[in-house]
């Protein structure tokens, strides 16, 4: 079973600087952000060792979500080898985040 | 093939999980693309459920024992998008899926339910999730200690206006008229809180941003006067657009009766003008967009898909 990251200050660079990441900006008390939780878990575990699927409670870890200009959630950011190259706000479908990976791949 | 398809997990599709399952029918699926819930999840207070006494209820934690109820009668969920509903010459329904698969149902249950409508104003959509937001439990925490625009004189906007009012410094209420559409009580909280603005007879204009997002926003008066509210965050809450794309068939008509608003005419046990096609909670017409109508949407909806079902499979 695949897991997805939980991204914190410390490791964010490190996760993201290679290969493509999706990047969950959620909080616990956002309804949309819950309906995609086990959407972003049944990614984690298909794209298991190829994209990095990752989560960032934006409640915890503020200083990234100020870094990223974050201001609704979910926003959900796609990265390649560190450069964000594309981004999703609001809730959606699998498929759809699926897509946005494989075109990265 | 599955007795009944049930499109949409919001207060109409679990309740209709409910009484189908419960009621009988053995393979039934309710499609939803993430976790069941519905639009009410997003909204911070719930309290014209009956029954539902706890105070500062969020619609969230209201929400979450419901698929657990359903699941209990045996109703699968599946975390599909659905695409479109197409019936086949059997008189049975196609489910069609984003990710290219198929199912068929002997009936179908609607309850896709509705999005919060944008307003139109310029810089609307160039910065939606990046200073507009239709969701303040969501995104009212990025403002926190700043100040803030509403869109809008319903319930909804009032009652998402005194929920920001908690967090910024200030909120600006803005209105085309001069009388809101709310319930008396919650006109009256409005009024009395210091920190809520009410700007008027006035509609926003233009977003004002810069590459960070949104600064502020220009609304123009029913005299043609403007102001420039200064508010990094702008709510926009003036109603909602059915969703009613999974009825739209590949020749570009619909797959039932609906009005010219794009609601679906149902009567008043829900039938459409397709035997087995079911709709209801926001979607239909006259629907008075509120969870536990849904909710009694679901249930009625079920108990013809039951009837229906026993019908033709002894026929």
């Amino acid at each position: 079973m695949g897991k997805y990251v939980e991204l914190t200050a410390s490791n964010f660079e490190e996760i993201t600087k290679e290969g493509v990441a999706l990047v969950d900006f959620w909080a616990p008390w956002c309804g949309p952000c819950r309906m995609i939780a086990p959407v972003i878990e049944e990614l984690a575990n298909d794209f298991e060792g190829k994209a990095n699927i990752c989560k960032v409670n934006t409640d915890e870890e503020q200083e990234i979500a100020v870094k990223f200009g974050i201001r609704s959630i979910p926003t959900i950011l796609f990265f390649k080898n560190g450069e964000m190259v594309d981004q999703m706000v609001g809730a959606a479908s699998k498929q759809a985040f699926a897509d946005k990976i494989n075109a990265l791949l | 093939m599955l007795d009944c398809a049930i499109i949409g997990g919001g207060p109409a599709g679990l309740t209709a999980g409910l009484y189908t399952t419960r009621g009988g029918l053995d393979d039934v699926i309710m499609y939803e693309k993430g976790m069941p819930g519905g639009q009410i999840t997003s909204s911070s207070e719930i309290e014209n459920y009956p029954g539902a006494t706890q105070r500062n209820l969020s619609g969230m934690d209201f929400m979450i024992p419901w698929l657990e109820q359903c699941q209990r009668f045996g109703l699968k969920h599946e975390m599909s998008e659905v695409t479109r509903v197409s019936r086949n010459e059997d008189a049975t329904f196609t489910i069609h899926k984003s990710d290219g698969s198929t199912n068929t149902a002997k009936s179908v249950i609607v309850g896709t339910g509705s999005t919060p409508k944008r307003a139109g104003f310029s810089g609307e959509d160039k910065f939606f999730g990046r200073g507009v937001s239709t969701c303040a439990t969501c995104d009212g925490f990025f403002y926190k200690g700043k100040e803030v625009a509403v869109i809008g004189g319903g319930d909804t906007a009032l009652e998402e206006a005194l929920y920001l009012a908690k967090i910024c410094t200030k909120v600006y209420v803005i209105h085309r008229r001069d009388t809101f559409r709310s319930a008396p009580n919650t006109i009256e909280r409005v009024k009395k809180t210091s920190n809520i603005e009410l700007i008027l007879n006035a509609s926003p204009q233009e977003v004002l941003g810069d590459a960070m997002g949104v600064t502020g926003l220009r609304v123009v008066f029913k005299d043609g006067s403007t102001r420039q509210v200064d508010a990094p965050g702008i709510f926009v809450f003036i109603g909602r657009d059915v969703n009613n794309q999974v009825l739209i068939q590949e020749n570009g008509s619909f797959l039932c009766e609906m009005n010219d608003a794009g609601e679906v005419i149902v009567d008043i046990s829900m039938n459409t003008s397709v035997p087995g096609l079911y709709a209801t909670g926001d979607l239909r017409i006259a629907a008075p967009k509120q969870v536990v109508s849904a909710a009694g949407d679901g249930a009625v909806a079920a108990l013809q898909a039951i009837a229906y079902v026993d019908k033709i499979s002894h026929h």
